[in-house]
């Protein structure tokens, strides 16, 4: 009896949503480190995870330190591609003149690649929180203009005739059925955009700045710190993890009634 | 074949097949079509979409279009709510020639198309928000509706977590509650499975007769057009055209019974045949 009860409440710390993904994580920081052992590589190529660790701790304070700069510009970058990619996809999917104008240029202005341009933006605005926070948004705000397009655009067009029909002005038909309908798109958008401009932020420190993880993981390279710049890594993985997790509590908040969020619903009712 | 059942010869009609250009219309026309045709333009040049049509539909009746697929009988919906200007022709509800959405409407689509984040009770409210009329005067409308079509308690639930048939309920509810006087369907029971559709139709019709609306229903079944309407009109392939348009002289309240009514199969055989010989049926 004792047993059973013992096992099942293993299984139900195995269940935990958490677990499997660190059980995981477990698994390939071991292989890392049987790799480096099994096949001799030095540690100016590679590494090992207890180097990587040992730094992490020793130079916690400042490894934290630095990423503040790094999150607030990609905080900055996202919320502004937030609010200048959904208007900007309202525009687009409201009008074809809009579109026809509009979209084949952002397409374009996206296979540009933005570390190319990010020493521009140093020049333009100096070494400060600028080039950072535009390069962060130009790579966030791609992903919320395509989805929100495409949210707004999936809308059945009977039931915004229905709403017409009932005398809703524009206005209204759009707070009513067009902007509610798109929001599960406009989060996914989101949730792309929120990792991705955590790159956007990266890229902009490597460029031209002296503070950030970007900058840290630039010093770290030009010295052969690999630990460093390893643990670099790992804080920027860390923070685009909580980033995202933080945009998807919030979704679950604004979208509660949507097929992907249905189990809690059943599970609270 | 049955004698009984075989359709009456054509040129000594019974009364239900005698064709009915246009009823002796009552005081006051409930919608009047006068010379109402729509062509699409495409890029490919013009798509004639509807011929002319005149017809008159009166107040209170149960009025129903049958067709094949595409000849415009959606575009006759969109027109007489307004939402669709004609290209020749004009719409008259109560007199007023039609040029924009009056809301005098109430419209029920093939799909229930109930917005998934508000409740069915808010869904129902919709056109209460659209117009703008005050919310607590039509709450109790809304509930009372909800009761006639046998949703009551269903008030909180959300859309998925209700059948087919109660969505498309709840949906009729939504085209009722800001009391239009007519109500426009689009095959409204066109998704649901054969059994919940004959019990929807059952209750659309007590619905239509307890609420005494106009009725302008599209189908593509003609056993429940005939079963449903006060008279039929058979539209012809794209551009539609009015084929013919027939009473429907069953007395009312009619049940599933009717349906082995001699004049109710006699009705279906005749209508069906516009389309045989059209070959256009799918």
């Amino acid at each position: 009896m004792a047993e059973a009860k013992s096992l099942s409440g293993v299984s139900k710390v195995l269940n935990a949503a958490w677990v499997r993904p660190f059980l995981f994580l477990v698994v390939i920081v071991v292989a890392w480190d049987l790799a480096i052992r099994l096949f001799h590589i030095p540690a100016y190529q590679i590494p090992s995870p207890g180097d990587v660790v040992a730094v992490l701790w020793s130079d916690w304070p400042e490894l934290l330190r630095q990423s503040w700069p790094t999150t607030y510009a990609t905080i900055c970058g996202f919320l502004l591609s937030a609010l200048f990619g959904i208007p900007t996809a309202m525009l687009i999917a409201g009008s074809k003149t809009v579109e026809s104008y509009v979209y084949p240029l952002l397409v374009f202005s996206q296979s540009v690649p933005k570390i190319a341009i990010a020493p521009l933006f140093v020049v333009w605005f100096g070494f400060g929180i600028i080039p950072k926070v535009i390069s962060a948004f130009l790579l966030g705000f791609f992903p919320v203009v395509v989805s929100a397009v495409q949210g707004f655009k999936s809308v059945d067009p009977d039931m915004v005739d229905l709403a017409r029909a009932m005398q809703g002005s524009r206005f209204k038909v759009f707070c009513a059925v067009n902007l509610p309908h798109a929001m599960p798109a406009i989060f996914s958008g989101l949730k792309v955009s929120v990792t991705l401009a955590v790159v956007g932020a990266v890229v902009g420190e490597f460029v031209g700045s002296n503070s950030g993880i970007g900058y840290v993981m630039q010093r770290s390279i030009g010295t052969f710190d690999l630990p460093t710049m390893f643990a670099a890594l790992v804080i920027l993985a860390l923070l685009g993890v909580i980033l995202f997790w933080i945009v998807d509590r919030i979704e679950r908040l604004v979208i509660p009634w949507h097929v992907s969020q249905r189990d809690d619903i059943i599970f609270a009712s | 074949m049955n004698p009984a059942t075989r359709p009456a010869d054509i040129s000594q009609p019974a009364a239900h097949l005698r064709l009915v250009s246009d009823r002796a219309a009552g005081a006051t026309p409930g919608i009047k079509l006068s010379g109402v045709s729509k062509t699409y333009r495409s890029r490919d040049g013009d798509v004639p979409s509807l011929r002319p049509l005149d017809f008159t539909i009166n107040d209170g009746e149960f009025f129903v279009v049958v067709g094949p697929s595409g000849c415009g009988k959606s575009t006759l919906l969109k027109m007489i709510s307004g939402l669709l200007p004609p290209t020749t022709g004009e719409v008259l509800v109560d007199g007023e020639p039609v040029t924009r959405p009056h809301g005098n409407v109430g419209i029920v689509f093939q799909n229930a198309l109930l917005l998934p984040w508000r409740n069915i009770l808010s869904n129902v409210m919709l056109p209460i928000d659209m117009k703008q009329l005050p919310r607590d005067k039509y709450l109790a409308r809304a509930k009372a509706l909800l009761k006639l079509v046998g949703l009551e308690g269903f008030e909180k639930k959300l859309p998925w977590q209700l059948s087919g048939g109660m969505q498309q309920r709840a949906s009729i509810c939504r085209a009722l509650v800001h009391d239009p006087k007519i109500m426009l369907m689009d095959e409204p029971f066109g998704a649901l499975d054969a059994m919940t559709r004959e019990r929807m139709n059952v209750e659309l019709m007590r619905i239509q007769r307890e609420t005494g609306k106009t009725v302008l229903l599209i189908t593509h079944s003609i056993p429940e057009a005939v079963f449903l309407a006060d008279r039929v009109l058979v539209m012809t392939e794209r551009p539609g055209a009015i084929a013919a348009i027939y009473d429907v002289p069953m007395p009312r309240p009619r049940s599933l019974e009717t349906m082995s009514d001699p004049v109710f199969t006699e009705l279906v055989q005749r209508i069906r045949k516009h389309f045989f010989t059209q070959g256009s049926l799918d």
